[in-house]
């Protein structure tokens, strides 16, 4: 085995990378990733990536804010201190209504935004973990490990039949540790 | 989904030859690669005087409290409150822009919405400072938390829109704060991966790691979907609190019910006419034509009509209402308006939000770039005007007589109003020069579908009918950025 532990394959345009993708897949060569400057849509399908579930993390935290809210108030307003308010009722539910939605809005984007960061690892000083630094700026770049046995020849004609400008065999995963 | 053509009937929302995706990088990360230029310094001096002068006012009124305003006891908010709703309202626009704009699917947002959402946090720091120093004793500013205290837990009155105000902004603040900053992540690990050294490392922490993998950028897509979603009827919800302040009082002039859509409608007109005060001049200095073309000024400008004309209608049904009333406090307030010691600040508000904008009707106005500007400032003029006028002359003759009385700003009020705004350029030029001012990552979406270049392509392939070419070269006319000798020969 030689030290190449990634091949790249750089593309300038997202159609051409797109075709790409199909003759790897056509020819069994499996994909590590792909990364791009900006979202390409129906890629996820095309790498049977699954759907994201933040919708539901989405959900779940906004109705926890929803809950908390209107408990809270019910709490404060209703159990621990009524207070006469020139004798109307207490427990005043249209009152509790602008609180109640601004804390599920808080919830629900604090909550996702959070499930999001997790489960990408983004937090701030995460050292990046780029393999190409072209590919947050205008590079299109396709991943393949070459340890999974794959010809290395081959991928690259496959690549450059596609439309690769620039194929890459990179001897480190990340090339953004200095 | 790149490849998709959009018609060629729609106007192109990115103009100029060679378009790449290279070229955005460059274009938009010019001013924050390079050293800023004079025009850059003049404006960021003025600005930086404009917030020294803030915090001279500000820490004046800490130190003396609230008496060093022009406040009496017949007018107790004046313009502190006006500065507050002033800067709330522009704020509203950069979410409409972010938020509505991409459900209803404008992709005309994409150019302009980094800017106008960094508008909006900067608008809504202004409003907060307002808030806090309105507050005479800012130290207690946690009062209107509900936390447990010395009284065994008396709690907030939950039933107050102060209190209500209080959870809005907050949230809109953070929220906006979180919806800006997760869309800059994409477009800081972009400067992060371009430059070297100290910079490198700052960006790197900024970028909190970003590496627009495809499971990123999926669950990114999501995430900006959903909080487009809440960030929608929370930006509606702000202003409607903020008109409940008023609205559920028993004042003249200020109970109204229309308030609320009435005081949203108004804060989409102020913020769109201060997002296009700032575009206008960024786009020239910072040499974006070619992203914020024609077609987005005057998109903006037809919001500000629509907008401003819905405020209007607000403005005729007060009257009908107060007439319809029969209650003469309530009659005597509108008449007030125009024939009492403040007729010019009610004409002020009535001339700049309904009469001046109804220009924007006529198509030479709405992309007359000098013309827009200036109507944009007339526009933010006019608003202050409106709540000035809602606040104090609602306050400076309402029920008896005996106590009437005018209002008189003092230097301290002036200082911290014209001080918030050389606070709000300070943060904005700041803004410009360290994250970049267009969301490249967005923009690069539509290089392929709707730019001038790619729809150039299709008319040169001959793949156009004629007739809908002919109407394209048209409505290419009014677009300052396009050279119009290259479509001469179709």
């Amino acid at each position: 085995m030689s030290s190449i532990k990634y091949i790249l394959g750089l593309f300038e345009d997202p159609d051409e990378m797109m075709h790409g993708i199909d003759k790897l897949q056509e020819n069994n060569i499996s994909i590590y990733d792909v990364f791009t400057p900006m979202p390409i849509h129906g890629i996820d399908k095309k790498l049977g990536v699954k759907r994201s579930r933040l919708d539901i993390v989405a959900f779940i935290c906004g109705i926890t804010g929803t809950l908390t809210g209107f408990s809270m108030i019910y709490f404060m307003l209703v159990m621990d201190w009524p207070m006469n308010i020139g004798g109307k009722p207490n427990f005043a539910i249209p009152d509790f209504i602008p609180i109640t939605f601004e804390l599920t809005v808080l919830f629900c984007a604090f909550g996702m935004v959070a499930a999001f960061f997790f489960r990408n690892h983004l937090f701030p000083g995460r050292a990046p973990r780029v393999m190409e630094l072209r590919a947050t700026a205008d590079r299109f770049v396709i991943a393949i490990d070459a340890n999974k046995g794959f010809d290395p020849s081959k991928v690259d004609n496959l690549l450059k039949e596609a439309g690769a400008v620039e194929i890459k065999h990179n001897d480190r995963k990340y090339v953004s540790y200095e | 989904m790149s490849s998709h053509h959009e018609s060629i009937l729609r106007e192109p929302l990115i103009t100029g030859k060679n378009i790449t995706y290279a070229k955005i990088t460059d274009d938009v990360l010019m001013p924050v690669e390079n050293k800023p230029n004079k025009a850059w310094w003049i404006g960021f001096i003025v600005a930086a005087m404009g917030a020294c002068l803030w915090l001279f006012a500000v820490s004046y009124t800490f130190w003396n409290g609230i008496g060093a305003w022009g406040l009496n006891k017949t007018v107790g908010w004046a313009w502190d409150i006006t500065g507050f709703v002033w800067w709330v309202g522009i704020g509203h626009a950069g979410t409409l822009i972010s938020a509505v704009l991409l459900l209803f699917r404008q992709n005309w947002r994409n150019s302009i919405n980094r800017s106008a959402e960094a508008m909006t946090i900067f608008a809504v720091i202004c409003a907060a400072t307002y808030v806090v120093s309105h507050m005479g004793r800012p130290w207690l500013a946690y009062w209107p938390l509900p936390l447990p205290n010395q009284f065994g837990s008396l709690w907030v009155n939950f039933n107050s829109p102060l209190v209500w105000d209080v959870f809005a902004i907050s949230t809109y603040f953070s929220v906006s704060l979180v919806f800006w900053y997760v869309g800059l992540l994409p477009d800081i690990a972009a400067i992060r991966d371009r430059a070297t050294g100290l910079r490198r490392r700052i960006y790197s922490i900024l970028s909190f790691g970003w590496n627009g993998s495809v499971k990123t950028w999926q669950r990114f897509e999501t995430v900006s979907l959903i909080l487009a979603g809440v960030a929608t009827p929370l930006v509606l919800s702000v202003h409607t609190i903020v008109s409940m302040d008023f609205a559920t009082s028993l004042e003249p002039g200020w109970h109204t019910t229309i308030f609320p859509p009435y005081f949203v409608a108004g804060a989409i007109f102020s913020g769109f006419a201060m997002v296009q005060t700032l575009l206008l001049v960024t786009r020239k200095v910072l040499g974006l034509e070619n992203y914020i073309t024609m077609f987005h000024i005057e998109s903006m400008n037809k919001i500000i009509v629509l907008t401003g004309s819905i405020v209007g209608v607000a403005y005729l049904s007060e009257f009908f209402i107060a007439w319809y009333s029969g209650v003469e406090y309530e009659q005597y307030t509108f008449l007030h308006r125009f024939t009492g010691p403040y007729w010019w600040a009610g004409s002020m508000m009535y001339g700049c939000n309904v009469l001046m904008p109804q220009l924007f009707w006529f198509k030479k106005i709405r992309t007359n770039i000098a013309i827009s500007w200036c109507l944009s400032i007339v526009v933010n003029i006019g608003m202050w005007f409106e709540r000035f006028v809602i606040i104090v002359l609602s306050l400076n003759r309402d029920y008896l007589p005996s106590s009437w009385a005018m209002f008189y700003p003092t230097w301290v009020d002036i200082s911290i109003f014209v001080g918030s705004i050389g606070l709000f350029f300070t943060l904005f030029l700041l803004f410009i020069r360290v994250l970049p001012s267009v969301a490249m990552a967005e923009v690069r979406l539509l290089v392929k579908t709707s730019s001038e270049q790619s729809k150039k392509k299709l008319l040169d392939e001959g793949k156009v009918k004629n007739e809908e070419a002919e109407y394209y070269v048209e409505s290419l006319e009014k677009f300052d950025s396009v050279q119009q000798a290259d479509y001469v020969k179709i």
